[in-house]
């Protein structure tokens, strides 16, 4: 029987006052009443730790990163406990085959009980020769595991939506989790972004821990709670949209005066995301505060849509490269051309069809 | 004989009744503030100086868009409503014959009418059958596109719960990749209103000219009137 996280938490010499705080505050960021942080204490003094296995394909470890960086100096310290973190390759002390072993006794010893976190993803291209973890491709590892997992997990963007690996024209065919062939047919929750925010990622594995479900995801399998609502909805320059005043350099006044940042990019307007709400570094900014524009970073294809810096994006295919209204006015600007010819030439039909009848 | 053919020649035939006349130039305003108010939000005038709480220009002109677009939504389902219970002529751009063989014959003598191949124009009391094919794949097709995409963006504002959101967004948007996409589609489909409509009025200008009915003059009176006494070349082509 693994400890609780109270015990573990004790055993780390937390004191009782700060784990109470962890658990208010983790009932605030998940949107719920405080009256949810006693349910929350509850569950984490008397339930086992949840046992995850957390594997790695072709990434850049931001997820990673990100998560070690929790705001609460607890969060970590608290969710690194929480879920009994029994494989993963980046953080773990074990290595070779020990490390390999890890996830066959998990296997044996939880099975269809253990959460499979997976950050990054497997290109499939040459049998998946691109990423090999001990010596086979990382494909296999990912699609046996699943077989065992109770749910999965896929961390940030890459394994989410696929990301930069598998931008155009994606040589290694690197893919996302759900689209992987033989994966098994477990739940799996999305936590999109590069990376996604770190009081996201602890919040998701505390829901799943104190209720014993996992979160109510949305059409595409994101959590509701964290991904219902765009950066836009909630953003603090929102009013200067409004009344039309934009940033149109970035060393302009405007770019001074904080101005929205619509017209140099901002993809806040198509972007489901926590970043306007719970920002970043504990709450300390995000990257529109910093007068920067968002770039979707959470969103499907993000990577493969023109210019970060540019409002309208671009259409690939047919052997076009353009934004809407560059094909747009080149259609109209030749269906026009052709209507003025066209009635050019009906002119000099008719004056010719009236010479013949006269 | 000759005297039947004289009766025929003052004969005008009614053709739009008022519904149809007075949706299709209350659509013409609502798809113009459409397009001026869309293309605006996608490339912004210059930025407003002052405080923000002076102003909200942005908002109204976004605050156009969707008025104009409930204007278009309410008046397309009320043409629809109309196809039902109107008359035949009213049914046309919905439901062009694409099964009969002398639809086609027609659609391809149009074609032969505006290479300037044709001698003479067939006489039509409804629309020709290009100009059915044409409305119905890019007007009434396009519009439908634009009222779902548009929904869909607008239920992203309105929030997850709205019923825009859960009849629109929750399916448009997925399918099209994300949010992002369906804005360009949503751009890409005005273009094609604009192609549409440029056709349209210069055909509809044209065709008044050198045809052998009355064109423009019909969408505001309701009544087609002929230049010659033969027999119209549709009345087979329409749906009672
Ligand atoms: C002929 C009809 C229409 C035309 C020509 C049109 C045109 C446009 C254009 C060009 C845009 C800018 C897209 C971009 O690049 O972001 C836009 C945005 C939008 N349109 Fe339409 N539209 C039409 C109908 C509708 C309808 C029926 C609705 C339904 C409510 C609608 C709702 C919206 C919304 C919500 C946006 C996004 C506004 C924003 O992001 O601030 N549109 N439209
Ligand atoms: C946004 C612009 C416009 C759109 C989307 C549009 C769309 C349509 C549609 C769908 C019809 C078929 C009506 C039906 O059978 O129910 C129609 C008919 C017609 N429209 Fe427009 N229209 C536009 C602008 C104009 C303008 C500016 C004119 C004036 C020159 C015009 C003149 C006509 C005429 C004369 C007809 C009847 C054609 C006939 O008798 O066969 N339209 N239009
Ligand atoms: S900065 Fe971006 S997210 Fe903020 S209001 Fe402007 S467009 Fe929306
Ligand atoms: S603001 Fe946008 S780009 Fe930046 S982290 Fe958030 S979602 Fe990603």
């Amino acid at each position: 029987m693994p400890e609780t996280f109270y015990e573990v938490m004790r055993r780390q010499g937390i004191t009782r006052r700060s784990f109470l705080k962890y658990c208010s505050l983790a009932a605030g960021a998940l949107g719920l009443s405080p009256a949810f942080a006693p349910k929350i204490a509850h569950a984490m003094e008397t339930k086992p730790r949840i046992p995850v296995l957390w594997l790695h394909g072709l990434e850049c470890t931001c997820c990673s990163e990100s998560f070690i960086r929790s705001a609460h100096p607890l969060a970590k310290d608290v969710i690194l406990s929480m879920i009994s973190l029994d494989y993963d390759d980046t953080i773990m002390a074990a290595a070779g085959d020990q490390a390999e072993a890890i996830i066959d006794e998990t296997i044996e010893k939880y099975d269809g009980n253990f959460i499979l976190a997976i950050e990054g993803n497997a290109p499939l291209n040459e049998d998946g020769m691109y990423c090999i973890i001990a010596g086979k491709p990382f494909v296999e590892q990912l699609v046996r595991v699943s077989q065992h997992a109770k749910a999965i997990i896929s961390w940030g963007s890459c394994a989410s939506w696929g990301c930069v690996q598998a931008a155009r024209p994606n040589p290694t065919r690197a893919t996302p989790t759900h689209k992987i062939p033989g994966i098994a047919d477990k739940p799996i929750i999305k936590v999109p972004g590069c990376p996604p925010i770190a009081e996201v990622m602890t919040a998701v594995i505390t829901y799943i821990l104190t209720f014993e479900k996992l979160p109510s995801l949305d059409s595409q399998g994101r959590p509701k709670m964290f991904y219902s609502q765009r950066i836009h909805d909630k953003c603090y320059r929102r009013p200067h949209f409004d009344a039309g005043q934009f940033v149109e350099k970035f060393d302009d006044e405007g770019a001074r005066k904080g101005y929205c940042l619509y017209k140099v990019g901002c993809k806040g307007p198509t972007t489901y995301n926590a970043c306007s709400t719970v920002r970043w570094n504990g709450g300390l900014s995000f990257p529109i505060q910093a007068g920067h524009p968002c770039i979707g970073c959470s969103e499907d294809g993000f990577w493969d849509k023109g210019g970060f810096y540019d409002r309208l994006t671009d259409v690939h295919g047919f052997g076009i490269e353009a934004n809407a209204d560059e094909i747009g006015k080149t259609a109209a600007g030749i269906v026009a051309g052709a209507a003025a010819i066209h009635a050019g030439a009906s002119v000099i039909k008719r004056i010719a069809s009236k010479g013949d009848d006269a | 004989m000759v005297e039947e053919i004289t009766a025929r020649k003052e004969e005008a035939i009614f053709v739009y009744e008022w519904p149809v006349r007075v949706w299709h130039w209350v659509q013409v305003f609502a798809i113009l503030a459409l397009g001026i108010t869309g293309y605006l939000i996608g490339s912004p005038l210059p930025s407003l100086s002052g405080e923000a709480s002076d102003h909200f220009f942005f908002g109204t002109i976004r605050y156009i868009h969707f008025t104009a677009a409930w204007i278009l939504i309410v008046g397309f389902v009320f043409r629809v409503y109309w196809a039902f219970v109107g008359n035949s002529h009213a049914r046309e751009i919905f439901l062009p014959p694409v099964w009969r063989r002398r639809f086609w014959a027609g659609v391809w003598h149009e074609i032969l009418w505006y290479a300037m191949i044709a001698k003479e124009p067939k006489k039509y009391t409804g629309h020709n059958p290009l100009a059915v094919l044409a409305m119905h794949v890019l007007y009434v097709w396009g519009t439908i596109f634009m009222i779902v995409t548009g929904l869909a963006l607008y239920g992203e504002g309105e929030g997850m719960g709205s019923w825009q959101n859960e009849w629109f967004s929750s399916w448009v948007i997925p399918l099209f990749g994300q949010s992002q996409d369906v804005h360009t589609w949503h751009h890409i489909g005005m273009w094609v209103i604009v192609v549409f409509v440029i056709i349209h009025v210069y055909v509809a200008v044209r065709e008044d000219i050198m045809s052998r009915q009355s064109i423009i003059s019909s969408m505001i009176s309701g009544w087609r009137m002929f230049k010659d006494d033969r027999p119209p070349d549709d009345e087979d082509l329409r749906l009672e």
